[in-house]
Parts: C-alpha cells; sequence; structure tokens
C-alpha cells in the first residue's frame, strides 16, 4: 500500500506506536475496552491529512463504530471529524485520489471477494473491481455469491469453529468454480480465513491482498 | 433436535451434525438461491424497490410507535362486529383463553392454518394433552406435524425435505400410494385434509397484519387453506402477536406485495384475507363466533428497549433467514427457537432470556446480509452486536473472556508491549509446531480445519525503519 501511494506521488507516514483499532473487543461486546484501545488508536492518528488503511474492517470500525462508542463523549466531535478522513485502501484510490489504473501487471485469472465490512458497513463495491480490471495481464472473474461472508467473523470464528469453516467450504467452491489462479480481497481477515482453509485443503489458488496485486511491476 | 436442556450445547451439537451434512446444506443452499433468484425478479418488477422498503418500515413503525392506540382501535372495530377480542400477557394467558373458547363449544377437533404464535405458545402440545384432535393444515406444517418435528424455518416449515423423503412419511403415516410426484403428494395431503375441514369445530389462524383502521386481521397464504380454516368450522379462533398492528386498509397495498416478494419472491400470494368479525346477521356463511387472541409475551419489553425496538416492526417474511450463511449452514432446528435466523437470534434473548440465548447474537459473522434484505429495514446485525454488548455488561461472558479482553486492551494501549506480544506469538508459533493442529495445540478451534500462515520474518515496523 505505502508503494503504491508513493508511486502516486503522495508522502506516506507510518506513526510507529499504532496497535489495533479495537473491533476485536468491541466485537465481543465489550465497548468500554474497546474505546479504551480506540483512544490510542485516536492519539496515534491525530495529525495525519488522510488514513489509509489496508482493511474494510478496520476502517468500518473506525468510521462507522469510533462514532457510536464516543456517542455521548466530550470527544465525539473530534471522533467525527476523525472518521471523515479515515479510508479503505481501494476506496482512497478510486473515489478519493480518483486512481483507477496504477500501473500494476500481474498474469492470470483472478476472483474477487468483497469483505462484508467493506461492503456492507462502507458500500465498497466498484473501486476494487474498477482497479483490478486495470492490472495488466489479470483477467477478472466474478465467482458466485462474491458477496457471501468467507466466514471469519473475529471471535466467531474461535467460537463456532465449525460454522465458521462451512462457510468458507462454500467459498472454496465459488472460487474454484472459476478456475481462477488468484482469490484476492481487501481485508486481510477475510485473507487469513480464505487462505487458512484454502491451505488445508490444498487448493491451487493462491490467495492475495489487492495492495499487494497493485505493487505488482 | 437434540435433547439436551441447555440451549448453548443443544445449538453447538445440532450445528456439528448440519455443518458435516454435505449433502442436506447442499440442498438447502439451492433451494435458498432459487428463491434469491426469483425474488431479485419481483424486486426488479418494483419501480423503486427501495422506497417501497422504506415505505413498508415507516407504516409498520407509525404502528409500532402508537401502538396503544392502534390497538385500541383495531379491537373496538373487531368487538363492534361481534368479535371477541381477548388481551393476554404471556402463554399461559393465551393458551387458557384458546383452551376455554374451546371447551365452551364441546369441541372435538381443531384446525389450523399456518400461525408461528402457536408455535410460540406451545399450543398444540397442550391441546393434544387435553384430549383434542389438532391438524395442520398448510401443506409445510401439514409434513411437520406428521414428522413430531417443529418447523424448519417460519415461511417454509419443511423446507429441509427431500420429495421421497415426503413419500415415505406419507407412505407409512397416510398409507399414501409411492410416488415422488409433488403434484401427488400435495393431493393425497389434500384429500386427507379436506375431510378435517368438515368435521373441525375449531379452526385456528394466524394474522399477518391486524388492520387498526378497519378492524380486520389480513392473512397471506398460497394453499387456500387459511381461508377453509377461517371459514367452515362454526368458531374461527385468530391468534396474533401485538406488533402485527398496521394503522390504515390502504397500508396492505404496499405491504401485502412487500411481504410476498420478500417472503417468496411473489408478487402476491395466491390468497390474501381480510376478516373483520363472525357472520353477520345478514350472512349466510361464516363463522358464527370470532375470537381474535391479542399476545404480548414481553413483545413490550422489547418496545421498552430504544435501541431495538424497530425489530417489532418484522413482518415474518423470512427474507432474512434465506440470505443468511449461517441458516444455510446450520438449518433451521438447530435454532432451538420458533423463530429461527438472524430475526430469531435479535429477539429470542428478549422473549426468553439473553443470559440462555445469547449465544445466537454471537454466532454470527456479523456480514450484515440480514440487515441488507430486510424489506423493512431493521438493523439486525447490529442488534446481535447489541445483545453482545448487554451480555458482556452483565458479566455473561464469564472470568476468563474478562480477562482476555482486559489484556488486550492493556498490550493495545502499550506499543512496546504490542511489540512483544507480536514477538512472543512468533517463538510461539515456531515452539508449538510439533503440536500443530492437534488437540492440545492452544489454537485448535481455528487450527483444526484451518492453516496458519507462518508469521512474516519482519514486523512491519521492522521492514519500514530498514526502508527509511
Amino acid at each position: 500500500m505505502v508503494n503504491v501511494l508513493e508511486r502516486l506521488g503522495h508522502q506516506v507516514d507510518y506513526p510507529e506506536g499504532q496497535t489495533c483499532c479495537g473491533q476485536p473487543a468491541f466485537n465481543s461486546g465489550y465497548f468500554p475496552e474497546a474505546k479504551k484501545v480506540a483512544d490510542h488508536f485516536l492519539k496515534t492518528f491525530a495529525d495525519a491529512d488522510l488514513i489509509a488503511v489496508p482493511s474494510g474492517s478496520c476502517t468500518a470500525m473506525i468510521r462507522k463504530f469510533y462514532p457510536e462508542l464516543y456517542q455521548d463523549s466530550p470527544q465525539s466531535e473530534v471522533v467525527s471529524e476523525l472518521s471523515g478522513r479515515v479510508f479503505e485502501f481501494t476506496e482512497l484510490l478510486v473515489n478519493h485520489l480518483e486512481v483507477t489504473d496504477v500501473g500494476a501487471k500481474l498474469e492470470g485469472t483472478a476472483t474477487y471477494h468483497d469483505g462484508c465490512h467493506g461492503l456492507r458497513e462502507l458500500g465498497i463495491q466498484d473501486a476494487p473491481r474498477k482497479l483490478l480490471e486495470n492490472v495488466k495481464g489479470l483477467t477478472l472473474v466474478e465467482m458466485d455469491e462474491a458477496q457471501s461472508c468467507c466466514g471469519f467473523g473475529g471471535t466467531f470464528a474461535i467460537k463456532f469453529p465449525q460454522i465458521s469453516t462451512a462457510m468458507t467450504q462454500v467459498k472454496l467452491g465459488s472460487a474454484a468454480q472459476t478456475e481462477a489462479d488468484y482469490l484476492i480481497s481487501g481485508d486481510p481477515s477475510c485473507l487469513m480465513q480464505i487462505g487458512g482453509y484454502f491451505s488445508r485443503e490444498k487448493s491451487p489458488i493462491q490467495c492475495l491482498h489487492i495492495a499487494e496485486v497493485l505493487d505488482q511491476q | 433436535m437434540s435433547q439436551s436442556t441447555n440451549p448453548f450445547t443443544q445449538f453447538q451439537t445440532d450445528a456439528d451434525r448440519v455443518t458435516a451434512d454435505d449433502d442436506r446444506r447442499r440442498f438447502l443452499r439451492t433451494s435458498l438461491r432459487g428463491y434469491q433468484t426469483t425474488r431479485t425478479a419481483t424486486q426488479d418488477r418494483f419501480l423503486d424497490y427501495e422506497s417501497a422498503r422504506i415505505a413498508a418500515s415507516d407504516a409498520k413503525w407509525e404502528a409500532i410507535e402508537n401502538l396503544d392506540i392502534y390497538l385500541a382501535q383495531f379491537a373496538d372495530k373487531l368487538e363492534a362486529r361481534g368479535a371477541t377480542v381477548h388481551w393476554c400477557n404471556d402463554s399461559e394467558e393465551a393458551r387458557n383463553a384458546i383452551l376455554e373458547i374451546i371447551k365452551k363449544h364441546d369441541a372435538k377437533s381443531v384446525i389450523k392454518s399456518k400461525c408461528m404464535t402457536t408455535e410460540e405458545i406451545h399450543l398444540n402440545q397442550l391441546l393434544e394433552k387435553e384430549g383434542f384432535e389438532v391438524v395442520e393444515s398448510d401443506l409445510g406444517e401439514f409434513i411437520v406435524q406428521l414428522r413430531d418435528e417443529a418447523p424448519y424455518h417460519f415461511v417454509f416449515p419443511a423446507m429441509h425435505l427431500k420429495k421421497e423423503e415426503i413419500n415415505t412419511l406419507f407412505q407409512e403415516k397416510l398409507k399414501s400410494i409411492n410416488t415422488n410426484d409433488p403434484e401427488e403428494l400435495t393431493m393425497v395431503a389434500r384429500e386427507v385434509l379436506r375431510q378435517k375441514y368438515l368435521s373441525a369445530d375449531i379452526g385456528i389462524s394466524g394474522a399477518n397484519f391486524g388492520v387498526a383502521e378497519t378492524g380486520m386481521i389480513s392473512i397471506t397464504e398460497n394453499e387456500g387453506n387459511a381461508r377453509l380454516t377461517t371459514s367452515l368450522p362454526k368458531v374461527h379462533i385468530s391468534l396474533m402477536g401485538i406488533e402485527k398492528i398496521i394503522p390504515r386498509l390502504d397500508d396492505l397495498a404496499l405491504l401485502l406485495p412487500v411481504l410476498a416478494t420478500a417472503g417468496t419472491g411473489q408478487h402476491l400470494t395466491c390468497y390474501n384475507s381480510q376478516l373483520g368479525g363472525p357472520r353477520q346477521e345478514d350472512e349466510s356463511d361464516g363463522p358464527i363466533e370470532m375470537h381474535v387472541v391479542l399476545l404480548d409475551n414481553h413483545r413490550t419489553r422489547l418496545l421498552a428497549d430504544p435501541e431495538q425496538r424497530d425489530a417489532l416492526r418484522c413482518i415474518r417474511c423470512g427474507a432474512c433467514l434465506n440470505v443468511c450463511p449461517i441458516f444455510k449452514n446450520v438449518g433451521g432446528h438447530t435454532y432451538g427457537t420458533t423463530y429461527q435466523g438472524p430475526i430469531g437470534s435479535v429477539i429470542t434473548p428478549h422473549m426468553r432470556g439473553l443470559k440462555d440465548w445469547k449465544h445466537l447474537s454471537h454466532s454470527s459473522s456479523l456480514c450484515g446480509a440480514c440487515s441488507e434484505t430486510c424489506p423493512v429495514k431493521i438493523d439486525l446485525h447490529h442488534h446481535l452486536l447489541r445483545n453482545r454488548r448487554n451480555a458482556a455488561g452483565k458479566g455473561q461472558g464469564g472470568i476468563a473472556e474478562r480477562f482476555l479482553m482486559l489484556g488486550f486492551t492493556v498490550v493495545m494501549r502499550r506499543p512496546w508491549l504490542y511489540r512483544l506480544a507480536g514477538s512472543l506469538g512468533k517463538v510461539g508459533h515456531v515452539l508449538t509446531k510439533p503440536i500443530h493442529g492437534t488437540r492440545i495445540d492452544p489454537f485448535y478451534a481455528w487450527k483444526k480445519t484451518r492453516d496458519l500462515e507462518d508469521p512474516a520474518k519482519q514486523s512491519f515496523k521492522q521492514y519500514w525503519r530498514a526502508r527509511k
């Protein structure tokens, strides 16, 4: 992501004190704990003009759920202002910077998996596809039910591993049908789930984050 | 369904079984794919389906926000035309009210059209125990009743069964001919049921809507069985949850097609009946008595929740189940609830207690497909999150989870600890390699079915520093 943004002429900083957005606690129902972690995020990123996030899920946490966490707090204004500066990587490129061709090259066929948070909380659907369509040598094939959940869902994957895995099994079926070489997604957590299952099932499909693809030259 | 008394254990056990049943899951997936295709096509025939959703949710919202006024209006109008309205706080009151009516008429047999609310109050069990013959007249309900099973899906009660299984069931229970033809199987059920309508003393139905303006119940169906159930027997009892109220008759013009579209993908269901009282003096047919039993059963508890009361807008179309990846992979019986799927996971903790039913809110990846499809725009998946918050706030997550979250907070607020945890994780990953994927692996829940990629040799921060 850093390489791509720099290639486009932007100056990128990486605040070394950063940790997590707090979503694991939030999604488990531990809101006060999540807020403490969010406090740290707010401090760390206070000075950024724009915050680029290589995950729809983390972006949704910051943009959509931080305002809920802070709704009755004195920081609510700071939070709502900050949430306007947070962008998921592909929406930053396509919608904000108006770039759809980053000059990337990758030979093969790919299918795109929409992460649920990016898709349904943030409405990101076209941006990644536009970027991938402009990757030289890459053919994009839609899989069946590309928008159905991969089965990760944070602690859900551990608390209900059988359901979580069954969902990924369906995903593998859809991806395999496309005969794609790559399954690409904008969310590391989906990729951990899908990649972990595909690898266990010895699927030849390689799972890649969209930033890795856009960085290929 | 397993007989285990703990709903969480039962859920896990049943989920284990169904997720391992590839054939049944494929069957469910195929059926629901058919539904999705038809429904999408029907949605596209609306001039603007999104506006229809907004208008439908507004109509329901208006009713829910003024429930006291509309319920009273509904009851007054119905009573003015000779119906009797019974106000029941809970299942027991509703069961007693219904039992009393049946006993008063010295009835022997009861015919029912589809009504999930009677499932909610366990009416059939009571009536059978009291010695009455109870027959479900909806084909799907009839099938699950013959199997002595609960409905699998609150709109498609027998969707889990293949035609071959229904054939076997009918041969066994009805001495039917051997046929896998759906039409012939339907005819078998129809012959049995026609006789039951004629002999039934009491007809029990539900209500999809209660129109306050005119004092009518509205019933949506495809088989004509509700018409017969509500008009042939001399007494008609309708059991409805208080949230079924809508303000005006005109609202049906929108809500009926929206319910049909979201529920089954039809433009309209085959039959839609509005019933506003028993047989009037100048009429020659219809029941002599009509009773409407209004049921609260903790709906007012949900009404008092400012965050989640929109769940009372639900029109029980079942669309959220049909798109839910959890439902598709665990099936309906696994939930162990009257109302399955996302809406069931949201409301069951309110109706039957958070402590015993919170696991349903955790058993979701929060993917949001339910909220996206809900025709009355209930914020379903965020309500699951709110139930999780309520459970955690009451300490229902347990000590271990509380400590885990505390540890998470401590680490994530201290970058040096975060880095240390990262390094320890790496060491741990290497050291535990020999036991990876075995039962003593601390990450067994993950690694039983999924690999965990080796961590990168260099952390991003190390890479960043080297790069500079």
